[in-house]
């Protein structure tokens, strides 16, 4: 089950801390990819750590051309065929929205939810032609819980959930699915460096009482881009060790 | 009739999956040969991909019928 040999992935952001974690599983179960992230040397970094035969395509998904040119170069550098497409870049621009500058707030919208739209679009033209895709985009516990400080990220994270719905529905009669996947506080760079009182504060809120693992993603992710995920589209894949449940 | 008609009609059948004979030049895609709207964007990416033309979105709008199709091509095509 879940096997991806023959598929071709597209992964953005896949140099970070989830990403790599997702491009890892990918990879493991036979999908060819392309990695793509905004520091090209990095990537390459992290691409040359993969096993078989992948690409690394870089890309500024803070720049509209830039990212309208990120999936004709990775069908391309995949041989003429993607058949899924991982929206995992996102950033952060956290402030009270009192204090929210524009900047802040129309980089995370642009980043997160444009660029995810643009790759989209531009991924659904191939993937109507194959008559077969998986779109999977990472959105977060937040968008649905919503996040003092996080107006611009909870936004973009719900207004993903919400296009996938809308794709999913558009697309779906031409076997190509549309999902997300809702990650919880996940073990990252971001989290290690927490204070010991924050971090049990935050253990406290979650049932299964650890924090996730980009490894807890990636599996849901596989599952979704896989051949047998074919029936699920339009759904958000919570994966938060009981923190949310909706 | 024209080889572009010829051309339009191979690929309006090969992608509706209808009968030759219906695809007259005065049929119209979503009435007459049961497409929806992702039919029309998957035809218009067919023909730009056959013969090379760049069929931008307000004029695809105005493409409704087979002769539209062949006319649009005819004259904008290399």
């Amino acid at each position: 089950m879940f096997d991806l040999s023959g598929m071709t992935a597209l992964v953005t952001g896949a140099s970070g801390g989830i990403g790599s974690a997702i491009a890892r599983g990918l990879a493991a179960q036979g999908a060819r990819l392309a990695v793509s992230g905004s520091n090209a040397d990095k990537l390459e970094a992290f691409r040359a750590t993969l096993d078989g035969d992948h690409v690394a395509v870089p890309a500024n998904l803070s720049d509209a051309s830039s990212v309208d040119g990120l999936v004709p170069a990775a069908v391309q550098a995949l041989g003429g065929r993607l058949d899924i497409l991982v929206n995992n870049a996102g950033v952060t621009r956290d402030n009270l929205a009192m204090r929210m500058k524009d900047e802040e707030w129309d980089t995370v919208i642009r980043v997160n939810l444009e660029a995810a739209f643009r790759l989209i679009r531009a991924a659904a033209k191939p993937m109507m032609k194959q008559r077969f895709g998986r779109v999977v985009s990472i959105t977060s516990v937040v968008g649905q819980t919503g996040n003092p400080g996080q107006a611009n990220y909870a936004a973009s994270k719900a207004g993903l959930v919400g296009m996938s719905k809308a794709l999913a529905q558009e697309l779906a009669s031409r076997n190509i699915t549309v999902n997300c996947v809702a990650p919880g506080f996940i073990r990252s760079a971001m989290t290690d460096v927490l204070p010991d009182a924050q971090k049990s504060a935050l253990l406290g809120r979650i049932p299964n009482g650890d924090l996730g693992t980009g490894e807890d993603i990636a599996a849901a992710i596989v599952y979704l881009a896989s051949r047998e995920a074919g029936y699920v589209t339009g759904q958000t894949l919570h994966v938060n060790g009981g923190m949310a449940m909706v | 009739m024209s080889e572009t008609a010829d051309r339009v009609k191979k690929i309006v059948v090969e992608h509706l999956g209808v009968e030759a004979d219906k695809v007259t030049e005065d049929a119209s895609f979503i009435d007459d040969l049961g497409a929806d709207s992702l039919d029309i964007v998957e035809l218009v990416m067919a023909f730009e991909e056959e013969f090379g033309v760049e069929i931008p979105d307000d004029a695809a709008e105005k493409i409704t019928t087979v002769k539209d199709a062949i006319t649009y091509i005819d004259e904008h095509k290399a």
